[in-house]
């Protein structure tokens, strides 16, 4: 649907009943919360890869203002390592909206001396820091994130406005009860809110929004070809920083992504899957987790996820 | 526990066959070794929810610490506990939120832990959930925590609660036995204002009437507990004819005013120019383009010229949909008015009675100074009196001049300016607040309205509350 001039007298149907569906729920609850940070911080930022997640959470905040413009701007921290076809959708997406984009990047630090490459070569820990030093250098006293509990363990028990300490650290053993749909996001000098519109969105969710509201989505989302080889159950993209090892083949092969991460650490899955359509019906089905499927960095130890989360990644 | 995959197959498919369905938010509860990470671990298994990679690592690490000896069985608590110090210490620290689904509806589920900070967990858990499933050892019966977890579901009128009566199997199926531990449930629920508990036996364990109903419960001929979840109304206050019934309340969250800086189509710019709008989610009720309304604070009065959302004309709108107001009149509104059906605004006033469920480590004491903050309002208060603490043991309220973490307690409120209050028994929205620390933040307690105090202006309604009359 789109917006009728406010001069016709067009209407939608009424609806049966006082009931909505599961997906508006989500919807009104997620436009709640990013209606709720905006109006009590001063200077909300919300993290955007191109990522099907940060896209939805996009897609929620314009519809949160309209008719008025997004009222904060975005950031990404890049690792140097992303994909080119995503960077691509990333800078598209924000100049149609009209948003402006801060983009951190790892590589600078490493160039400095600041951090040092891993010796697995990936890089998605290393984007704390430079996510920490962008979030002070803006001022940014509260954080959007796509994050949602089904997507692990650790995040299962984050609530949906995530306080951190000046160092970005989340104590997941003094959480601030979430009561109602009322929240809190006082904080002090020096702190700053993690605030998770889609927390209680399942990947499932996620998808038949995106096909409902016909939302555009980097192309490695769906099945293509690509050159790829087989490392940790998962099939690896060719690339300069994913070179295949020794005894590693490549072959071609019709895959998508069902993350889109860091390329280091990103694997795709085979499907045959080329439309939304198709990934609906393909996610229902599906026996693995996304990150199971898709992440080699989880699978570093059983609680990679919430390490990485004390230290302040989002 | 040996686990079965024969029924994964079927409900792939009809996942996918589903259309959309609803969303329905349940929390568990019950005291340690009731065996609620079992119970947890089979919906969610049962339900397929439990995808092959997560059961592969949870086996392993099962496997890793002996868990089931030699049989190799499945330590179902691995499922919830994330944490790294749960799994060290093997306890629960926090709610975790678990989503699964079936062909009949999506399930939201809040497994809140028994033993550290119960209150604070089941509350968490409790406020947004529409049914509570509270579980207790057949061999046990009602323990002081199921009536301190039952007085929580009570007092925060959670629409539905089930007792599921777990560990039946080591009762032998024996009825009588089954019997006697429910009429002391029924006695407990009763006396706390329950209405309609839902009392079922189950086995976590061996799966009775958890997914499936049981041969060996002959004598029980009710609904298992999944058919239990997906049948059970998603909120109260729908009429038979699904039309909501509590009156409408809008707390403004911020005012749409784009000033031309608009994401319209060029031509139709100029028409955007003026536009205003008053944002938030319908917490009760619905509202209709061309209804009157009033607003709080001021007492103005308005009718709906027009009903947005995301650029979508909606002719009328609904509990708890996110949108955007135009009113005829140009009303000085901002974010913590209450757009308000009219001639329901319930009395304005400065003080309040409450129950508090204490969540801080440090106790209240009378004369301290917080913050409250009711929908989208923040006010400085000051509890004048703490009142009473309510007796786990008799359910009854005791005198009490301070509150301690985990008290539910009665106080005495006075606000810093006038608010429309309203007994959380009338509505469920608006009669909720949170208590907050005014130096560091933390959330204190919740807070329901039990009594709003004297009024210094009347509201524009009858006064008695909010009730539409049918």
């Amino acid at each position: 649907m789109r917006a009728p001039p406010m001069t016709t007298a067009l209407v939608s149907t009424p609806p049966v009943t006082h009931r909505l569906s599961e997906l508006d729920v989500l919807e009104s609850e997620a436009i709640h919360i990013i209606r709720e940070v905006v109006a009590e911080f001063e200077r909300p930022v919300l993290l955007f890869s191109g990522g099907k997640d940060s896209v939805v959470v996009l897609h929620l905040a314009a519809k949160a203002f309209w008719p008025g413009k997004i009222p904060f701007s975005l950031l990404h921290v890049d690792t140097g390592h992303n994909f080119p076809e995503v960077l691509e959708f990333r800078d598209k997406t924000v100049a149609a909206r009209g948003v402006r984009l801060v983009v951190a990047k790892v590589a600078d630090y490493i160039d400095d001396g600041r951090l040092t490459e891993r010796a697995d070569g990936t890089r998605n820990p290393l984007q704390t820091m430079p996510l920490l030093d962008a979030i002070a250098a803006g001022r940014h006293d509260a954080v959007f994130g796509g994050a949602r509990r089904d997507e692990d363990k650790a995040r299962a028990k984050e609530r949906i406005l995530s306080l951190r300490d000046e160092f970005g650290q989340w104590d997941p053993r003094n959480q601030r009860p979430e009561l109602w749909n009322l929240y809190n996001g006082r904080h002090t000098v020096g702190q700053h809110v993690r605030a998770f519109p889609i927390s209680n969105w399942t990947e499932l969710n996620v998808w038949r929004y995106i096909e409902r509201e016909n939302i555009e989505l980097p192309p490695l989302y769906y099945a293509h070809e690509r050159e790829v080889y087989r490392r940790d159950n998962m099939w690896r993209s060719v690339s300069p920083v994913s070179l295949p090892r020794e005894g590693e083949t490549v072959e071609t092969r019709t895959v998508r992504y069902r993350t889109v991460g860091d390329m280091s650490c990103t694997g795709a899955v085979d499907s045959s899957a080329a439309s939304v359509a198709d990934v609906v019906r393909e996610v229902g089905v599906s026996t693995i987790t996304e990150r199971g499927a898709t992440r080699a960095d989880d699978r570093i130890s059983e609680a990679a996820m919430e390490d990485r989360k004390k230290e302040g990644y989002f | 526990m040996t686990l079965t995959t024969d029924t994964q197959t079927s409900i792939e498919n009809d996942i996918v066959a589903a259309p959309e369905g609803t969303l329905f938010r349940f929390a568990t509860a019950g005291s340690v070794d009731d065996g609620k990470s079992t119970l947890v671990g089979r919906l969610l298994h049962d339900s397929k929810a439990i995808l092959a990679d997560q059961l592969e690592a949870v086996t392993r690490t099962s496997t890793e610490r002996g868990f089931g000896g030699e049989s190799g069985g499945i330590d179902f608590a691995l499922l919830t506990d994330g944490l790294r110090a749960e799994r060290e210490q093997g306890i629960t620290i926090d709610v975790a939120y678990r989503y699964f689904a079936t062909p009949a509806r999506s399930f939201i589920l809040a497994d809140c832990p028994g033993h550290v900070q119960y209150t604070r967990n089941m509350v968490t858990g409790a406020t947004t959930a529409d049914a509570v499933i509270m579980l207790i050892d057949a061999r046990k019966g009602v323990l002081e925590q199921t009536r301190r977890h039952l007085s929580v579901v009570a007092l925060l009128r959670v629409p539905h609660v089930i007792v599921a009566v777990n560990k039946i199997d080591l009762l032998d199926y024996d009825e009588a036995a089954y019997r006697e531990v429910e009429a002391s449930v029924r006695l407990v629920t009763a006396e706390l204002g329950i209405a309609d508990a839902l009392v079922i036996p189950v086995s976590a364990l061996v799966g009775d009437n958890v997914v499936d109903r049981s041969e060996r419960t002959p004598w029980y001929a009710g609904p298992s507990l999944l058919e239990l979840l997906e049948t059970l109304t998603v909120i109260d206050d729908l009429d038979e004819r699904g039309q909501a019934t509590e009156a409408f309340r809008l707390p403004v969250q911020l005012v749409l005013r784009p000033q031309g800086a608009v994401v319209v189509a060029p031509e139709l710019k100029d028409s955007y120019r003026d536009y205003r709008a008053y944002a938030g989610q319908v917490a009760s009720g619905s509202i209709k383009v061309g209804d009157s309304v009033s607003v709080e604070p001021g007492g103005g009065t308005s009718t709906v010229t027009g009903i947005d959302f995301a650029g979508v004309a909606l002719d009328e709108a609904f509990a708890p949909q996110s949108i955007a107001l135009r009113l005829a009149d140009d009303l000085d509104i901002a974010r913590g008015a209450v757009i308000a059906a009219v001639g329901t605004l319930p009395p304005i006033t400065r003080t309040l009675e409450a129950d508090l469920f204490w969540l801080d480590p440090r106790p209240l004491a009378p004369g301290a100074r917080v913050l409250v903050k009711f929908g989208t309002t923040v006010v400085q208060a000051l509890v004048s009196a703490v009142t009473g603490r309510l007796d786990l043991t008799t359910l009854g309220v005791e005198p009490a001049t301070s509150l301690a973490i985990n008290d539910i307690g009665q106080a005495s409120i006075r606000l810093s300016r006038d608010l429309p209050v309203e007994p959380y028994t009338h509505n469920r929205r608006s009669g909720a607040f949170l208590v907050i620390h005014p130096q560091d933040g933390a959330t204190l307690a919740a807070g329901i309205v039990t009594a709003p105090g004297e009024p210094t202006r009347a509201g524009d309604g009858s006064g008695a509350g909010s009730e539409v009359s049918p």
